[in-house]
């Protein structure tokens, strides 16, 4: 787990979160289920690991999403995100 | 709806190293030919993974260094003492190798010509990769493109020998829009007078342009330092919109 001067941010989660999402989400708006604050994936603040991806809220620091990679599984957990926003793109991204 | 485009999709692929580069003593530079690669846009990273004989697998992420429009992939790399990827990046891997890699990837921390500017662009260490991809591009783009954007980058560096791009970085300096600050933090060369400390408050608010101006900022660097720049910017009242940040981790 990454303390704070380690933790990254939604652009080092981004070739993960392409395995769940058929195109590039670092743009696109999130919305944190614990504070309602509203930004880009890209501005959430990244403390996974090797074996995984976890995004949190920069206002309130829940967890907005979690991915985590076991041998069998992809296991996502979205309970922290209640909506997510994907601008349509014109260029392949 | 014209123009409308389904992604590819994102699959790990073997490239071949086909040049490496010293930049500094502690960076190199890493030419890749990667199979049916579609392009890329300037900020954009690829993710490497190194897979050990006994299956360990190691996975890290490298912004692209060279120019949207190259047909080849260049990452520029910093080699991190005992660290596990970097080290073999710089020191084992050669022309001829092959590397598995999956890009490009990214789409906050990029900049088009298209999205215009004023741009200004704060750099701590290897942070200066993403940024040099879009330094690059604006260089290749028509003097007409250039003249309605004026380009600013305050690049902070341990000393002048680990300035990476440092001459291509000073023939940018020439071109009539554009302006190159760095700063050292540990040592300078004989004669110095640029800056001679991390960056803080006062020298972005001599650097940085009038907020009022809204500049689009790109921040990339060490954790530490992208979060105090961009914590200071907006306190300098730039929209935190128009603020994009990569955090790179600690230092190396």
């Amino acid at each position: 787990m990454r303390t704070e001067e380690m933790r990254l941010d939604g652009n080092a989660a981004a070739g993960t979160l392409r395995e769940l999402f058929a195109r590039d989400v670092t743009a696109a708006i999130a919305t944190c289920a614990g504070c309602g604050a509203e930004g880009p994936i890209g501005r959430l603040l990244e403390y996974g690991n090797g074996m995984g991806v976890i995004l949190r809220c920069p206002s309130c620091e829940t967890a907005v999403l979690r991915v985590v990679r076991t041998p069998r599984w992809l296991r996502v957990d979205a309970s922290g995100l209640s909506l997510l926003a994907i601008p349509e793109s014109v260029v392949i991204s | 709806m014209a123009g409308t485009t389904l992604p590819g999709r994102l699959i790990w692929q073997v490239a071949t190293v086909t040049d490496v580069r010293d930049e500094t003593p502690r960076a190199r530079t890493l030419v890749l030919d990667v199979p049916q690669w579609p392009g890329h846009r300037a900020g954009q990273h690829v993710d490497v993974r190194l897979v050990a004989e006994d299956g360990y697998q190691a996975q890290r992420s490298y912004s692209i260094a060279s120019a949207p429009g190259d047909t080849s992939v260049a990452l520029t790399i910093e080699r991190i003492d005992n660290a596990e990827v970097s080290p073999y990046l710089c020191d084992v891997l050669h022309a001829g190798d092959g590397l598995e890699v999956r890009g490009p990837i990214g789409g906050y921390f990029v900049w088009d010509i298209a999205q215009g500017g004023p741009l200004f662009l704060v750099a701590g260490g290897s942070g200066i990769v993403p940024l040099m991809a879009m330094l690059r591009h604006y260089a290749r783009a028509t003097a007409a493109d250039r003249a309605s954007i004026p380009v600013r980058l305050l690049y902070s560096s341990r000393d002048w020998d680990d300035v990476i791009y440092r001459k291509e970085l000073e023939r940018l300096a020439e071109l009539p829009n554009v302006d190159v600050r760095f700063t050292l933090t540990r040592a300078a060369p004989a004669g110095w007078n640029g800056f001679r400390r991390r960056i803080d408050r006062a020298m972005l608010e001599q650097v940085a342009g009038p907020a009022s101006d809204m500049p689009r900022v790109f921040v990339c660097g060490p954790t530490p330092l992208v979060e105090s720049v961009s914590a200071v910017l907006v306190e300098l009242g730039h929209d935190p919109s128009r603020v994009r940040t990569e955090r790179f981790g600690p230092t190396g």
